[in-house]
């Protein structure tokens, strides 16, 4: 900022600099090693064995298809909220917004338990999805939607700044030349939202693989069936085997490292075209 | 700025109907259900079971916790955004998409990795035993987790303000010979305030209701290292349903008021993140 920078101000600046360093090393990069490290403790064999375990692998398929349920879903719903929240003016859009956000407030472990009191045993629900024949709780399809709760909102909240900041001329002008509403959207909104609705997704993607609290509440903990990679990495630790418990997390850790490799990326290209 | 009149843009009751009827599906209905079931407790049940010395107990460990967790946030979440905006060094970048990590990372992960990191005989367990500081299996150790958790939200709450604030007021002081920390406490952190609180506060919220990260950490002894959501864990474990029930409203009330609060200093918050934009 200045050109006289005083000594003073360089020990400042290198001060906190290291305290951030050394808070983010031990807090952050820590943990991160100590996954690696103790995955490979017993050496590649051990380690290849646990990854390759077969309820590794279920588990593996199961977070993978919770998390394209919970991103596809969410997307639809991102896209039409924020249109609905941005493009118009109506009363109660405050509400409808803090509404929308609910989820994320919400302890994962009351997520679960909301679900579990409208599909479990208990509610006028159950007797009705018994008759055909679907099972909720304790179950994939709960599991899929604990996931789709606790990430609802990570799309529209992506979207909706970007949308507010756009305006709504450049919609108004095209609906007077005559454009239908998916011309309007694909022309010219979406351009404008492609990297927030990206980013959005990624968020969405790794919130939904590793949740644990509301995924933990409504999946009856079965091996092989309903068990996802976070739950399974619990059951592991659980039974004391530490080693497979942090090889199948190191699958975790590298989806995670993944997850902020495209994340930088994203908002580094969306930047840069704004 | 915008106009009152029919609006020109199509798709309002499409829009509109998929957005109300998704959310009434995935989030109204199902929290509904907890207000009925509610109501089907007594009055004398509901606070019979939420004064029971074990669940008093985890309200205030949860809570105690929480609390220094995100006083340590607040400081540590502000230095961190400060260092990210004003400053320039190598490795920076790499440090910005760090903050994301507990983001990304699932918490049942983290939270094996910090417990085996902080027990006596990891890496920074066994350095803190050396001072007789137990860290895993205490509230400590609870508090470390939630640290963890919660980092993000005041970085990412003060980096927009602190990038977007305008520099004339604080060159002006300085210029009128303010020595650089009264610059910074009289001029820059009021400015801050709202954005640190907002950040502080949305780690607290999100403290509270953790789970993951925590139940592997706090060893989960009951009267000490219990925290609320373990409890209504269990409680559901048990199918004691009403309980659960129970407890969850009180935590639920607590987000509520949390959620409510931060509203509000973010609305003070989005002005002066407006002003500067302008």
């Amino acid at each position: 900022m200045d050109n006289n920078v005083t000594t003073s101000e360089k020990i400042t600046k290198w001060l906190l600099i290291g305290i951030s360093v050394l808070f983010l090393a031990v807090m952050l990069l820590l943990p991160l090693l100590t996954v690696i490290t103790e995955a490979l403790r017993s050496g590649w064999k051990v380690y290849a064995a646990a990854v390759t375990d077969e309820y590794t692998i279920k588990a593996l398929l199961l977070t993978v298809k919770a998390t394209l349920f919970a991103v596809i879903f969410n997307t639809i719903f991102g896209i039409f909220a924020a249109w609905a929240l941005t493009k118009f003016q109506f009363r109660g859009k405050k509400l409808l917004t803090t509404l929308i956000d609910l989820p994320v407030t919400i302890s994962p472990v009351i997520a679960g338990l909301i679900f579990l009191l409208v599909f479990g045993r208990q509610s006028p629900v159950y007797f009705f999805l018994l008759k055909f024949g679907i099972k909720v709780v304790f179950s994939v399809p709960g599991i899929i939607i604990a996931t789709v709760f606790v990430t609802f909102p990570f799309i529209s909240r992506e979207l909706i700044p970007v949308l507010e900041a756009e305006g709504t001329d450049e919609e108004e002008a095209a609906a007077l030349m005559g454009a239908g509403g998916w011309t309007i959207f694909w022309k010219i909104t979406f351009p404008h939202i492609k990297w927030a609705l990206l980013y959005g997704i990624v968020l969405c993607t790794a919130r939904a693989m590793g949740e644990f609290g509301a995924v933990s509440v409504l999946s009856g903990h079965l091996r092989g069936k309903t068990n996802t990679l976070p739950l399974h990495v619990e059951i592991l630790f659980n039974e004391f085997q530490y080693v497979p418990a942090f090889a199948v997390s190191s699958l975790l850790v590298i989806m995670a490292i993944i997850i902020l490799v495209i994340r930088s990326v994203i908002e580094y290209k969306g930047k840069k075209e704004a | 700025m915008k106009k009152r009149n029919k609006p020109v843009i199509p798709g309002f009751g499409l829009s509109m109907g998929i957005t109300i009827s998704i959310l009434s599906l995935v989030v109204l209905i199902p929290l509904a259900s907890l207000v009925i079931y509610t109501a089907k407790l007594s009055f004398k049940d509901f606070i019979e079971t939420i004064t029971r010395a074990r669940v008093l107990a985890s309200f205030y460990t949860s809570f105690v916790a929480a609390f220094a967790a995100a006083v340590i946030n607040g400081i540590m979440g502000t230095i961190l955004a400060w260092v990210l905006v004003k400053y320039e060094f190598p490795g920076k970048r790499l440090m910005d998409g760090m903050i994301e990590l507990p983001f990304a990372l699932p918490t049942a992960v983290a939270g094996i990795a910090l417990t085996s990191l902080t027990s006596d005989t990891g890496l920074v367990g066994s350095f803190f035993a050396g001072f007789g500081i137990k860290i895993a299996y205490t509230r400590i150790g609870i508090t470390v987790a939630m640290i963890f958790v919660g980092i993000p939200f005041v970085v990412r709450s003060v980096q927009p303000v602190l990038e977007k604030m305008d520099n004339s007021c604080s060159e002006a002081a300085g210029v009128l010979g303010a020595k650089k920390s009264t610059i910074f406490w009289k001029v820059i952190f009021p400015e801050l305030k709202p954005a640190i609180f907002a950040g502080t506060g949305l780690a607290f919220g999100r403290c509270l209701g953790e789970y993951g990260s925590i139940v592997f950490i706090a060893g989960n002894k009951p009267y000490y290292t219990e925290i609320t959501p373990l409890i209504i864990m269990s409680e559901l474990q048990e199918f004691d349903y009403s309980s659960a029930t129970a407890i969850a409203l009180v935590m639920l009330a607590v987000s509520f008021f949390i959620l409510f609060l931060n509203n509000v200093i973010q609305q003070r918050n989005a002005r002066i993140l407006k002003g500067g934009n302008a």
